[in-house]
């Protein structure tokens, strides 16, 4: 009671506690990185469609299996064929493939998560039984019945990728909102009204979207990778349009004689996977008001 | 009562998986009126609290009636309840750290409450927040209202929260807890705006603590909860003054308002609140009362002597100047 009645009347008290707010970095290493890298693969898919060195399908048996420098900077495949150009209209695939395999991915998956994190049971089960079963199914056997059934293309590649990728993110938004459902401040907007998809949408969301961004560039690396697997089985993009996963595997048949063929794609996949991880890091630190400035 | 009712609970019950933690709760707070609730962890507070909001979480049920504006919120639907939720019953939350969301700047977080229920715009709703986060005397309120939670104090969330709680002009509010978070300084502030604010809306206050001295300052009338039921209501000064039950007797006791003994330490009620659904039957004080006989075997009921209005459950009441723990003789 003492401390009730004698306390200052200066009402601001608690103000000055608050110290000063932090100066906000504008940037982190690892988002200019990460960006750097991915960037450096749009600019190459870009660049492909005005310019490459020579035409990436353009078959020249004098010059086949050729080492990098003179004419052919990282040098030609079997068939004679420039491997930078090869490479530059690469890029291309990977990107579309990777970035429609998690957009498909994610927009099934996270709305089928908040769905089931909301907790009708009869609502949640199915959905997450669902999501189990397509779990259990390799995405390769679905590429593979996709191709046997509408022939092999880019288009079943992005979509047997992107559905074996919806049980991903349906999970860990429905772990996330789970969570996030738990909080006070999702039944504070609750005492005041806030109900349903809005509040789904703009409360659950939002603080779930780190979660999903990273998971969105790890899952964009799982995609580059499974298209180059894809490729590599003649399961994905047809021949002659070339891909990163396909030259990958033409340059296994000629490791011996030049094992400079299996560098250059991989590399390629290495450094487009390794960008778009860094990025999602960069991203989720740099979007999170809470990290930013740490 | 008077002559504008503000809310009234009748016979409250809350189930948790079929175990009563809330035992048919009966209370009354006038319009304008301001209510302690208090009572030990464990006592059904924040459930009654919950229930009022009609946000008891899953598995958890709430039957009897809360009447307010002559309409029983336990009725209405998920829909209707949102639009009488924070309209005309608002809630204060106990952690102003977590009550708040993250990532959405505390301005529009208020002004999510005014676009919701008064159909403003945001720009009338971002003007109208600014002037609340004023009300709630936070400094520099249109930049404040630019910041996100974690710019701001423990203080100064709880005052947005309050803010938030206060935009519509609710008829009640229900605050948990509102200052256990707070420093002992920050609490003084927050208890002296929020009795200043309520008293200025009008609004009921329904104030649930631990804390004997919180309801002291601002509370008119006082609840005390105890394993799910009422066990003594009356006017603040004379529940105080005069406790009839023994177990509001032993809360006043282990304050720092009395030291009994003059030893300066503070007594204690032995034993501790029992879990849900181990409470004894008949009176649920008696397995840690000192005037607990036979007789307490039956629920008592809540009572008050002729003449008074201070109403207490128990079958052995303290009557005035007795000391605790003599009272089976004379009863």
């Amino acid at each position: 009671m003492t401390s009730v009645a004698d306390a200052p009347p200066d009402a601001t008290a608690d103000v000055v506690a608050a110290g000063p707010v932090k100066p906000r970095r504008r940037w982190n290493l690892t988002l200019v990185i990460g960006a750097g890298l991915v960037g450096l693969v749009v600019l190459t898919a870009l660049v492909s469609f005005l310019w490459t060195p020579y035409d990436p399908t353009r078959v020249d048996p004098s010059q086949t299996l050729l080492s990098p420098g003179g004419d052919h900077w990282l040098g030609t495949d079997h068939f004679g064929r420039d491997i930078v150009s090869q490479l530059l209209v690469g890029a291309r695939t990977t990107l579309f493939v990777g970035v429609v395999a998690v957009a498909i991915a994610a927009a099934v998956g996270v709305p089928l998560g908040l769905l089931a994190a909301t907790g009708h049971r009869w609502l949640s089960e199915p959905v997450m039984r669902a999501l189990d079963i397509v779990f259990a199914f390799p995405a390769i056997l679905l590429a593979i019945i996709l191709a046997a059934g509408f022939g092999a293309s880019t288009l079943t590649g992005m979509i047997a990728i992107g559905v074996a990728n919806v049980p991903v993110f349906g999970r860990l938004t429905r772990a996330g909102a789970m969570q996030v459902l738990q909080s006070d401040f999702v039944l504070a907007a609750r005492s005041y009204g806030r109900r349903g998809v809005v509040l789904m949408v703009r409360y659950v969301l939002p603080n779930i979207a780190a979660l999903l961004i990273v998971q969105a560039s790890v899952s964009f690396a799982h995609a580059v990778l499974a298209e180059a697997a894809l490729s590599y089985l003649g399961y994905g993009t047809p021949p002659p349009t070339p891909t990163w996963g396909r030259m990958l595997q033409e340059a296994q048949n000629y490791f011996v004689v030049q094992p400079m063929l299996a560098v250059w794609p991989g590399l390629a996949i290495a450094l487009s996977v390794l960008g778009f991880n860094l990025m999602g890091d960069g991203l989720r630190d740099a979007l999170d008001p809470r990290l930013r400035g740490r | 009562m008077t002559g504008v009712s503000g809310l009234v609970v009748e016979d409250l019950v809350v189930k948790v998986h079929d175990i009563q933690a809330v035992k048919g709760v009966s209370f009354e707070i006038g319009r304008g009126r301001r209510m302690g609730l208090i009572g030990e962890s464990g006592c059904g507070k924040s459930l009654t609290a919950l229930a009022l909001m009609g946000l008891l979480p899953h598995g958890v049920t709430a039957s009897g009636r809360v009447l307010l504006n002559g309409r029983n919120l336990l009725d209405l639907s998920d829909k209707q309840m949102c639009a009488v939720r924070g309209n005309d019953i608002a809630m204060v939350f106990q952690e102003p750290m977590t009550a708040l969301n993250p990532l959405m700047r505390v301005g529009n977080q208020v002004a999510e409450s005014l676009r919701l229920h008064k159909g403003m715009n945001r720009a009338a709703a971002s003007a109208r927040a600014v002037e609340l986060l004023e009300r709630v005397q936070l400094p520099e309120p249109d930049r404040t209202a630019r910041k996100y939670p974690h710019q701001l104090s423990g203080g100064q969330r709880q005052r947005v929260v309050l803010a938030i709680a206060l935009a519509c002009d609710p008829a009640v509010l229900v605050a948990d807890e509102p200052t256990t978070a707070l420093d002992v300084t920050v609490q003084a502030e927050m208890l002296r705006l929020m009795d200043t604010l309520v008293r200025e809306e009008g609004a009921s206050l329904l104030l649930i603590t631990h804390d004997l001295p919180v309801v002291a300052s601002i509370c008119e009338e006082l609840l005390v909860m105890y394993g799910g039921s009422i066990v003594e209501h009356g006017d603040v000064a004379t529940v105080f003054d005069s406790p009839r039950h023994p177990y509001t007797a032993g809360l006043r006791a282990s304050t720092v308002l009395e030291s009994t003994d003059g030893s300066g330490r503070l007594s204690t009620i032995p034993g501790r609140v029992p879990s849900l659904g181990s409470f004894p039957t008949g009176c649920v004080y008696r397995n840690r009362c000192p005037r607990a006989d036979d007789v307490c075997g039956t629920v008592p009921l809540l009572t008050a002597p002729p003449g008074s209005t201070q109403r207490a459950a128990c079958h052995h009441p303290i009557e005035s100047d007795q000391p605790l723990g003599s009272g089976k003789a004379s009863a």
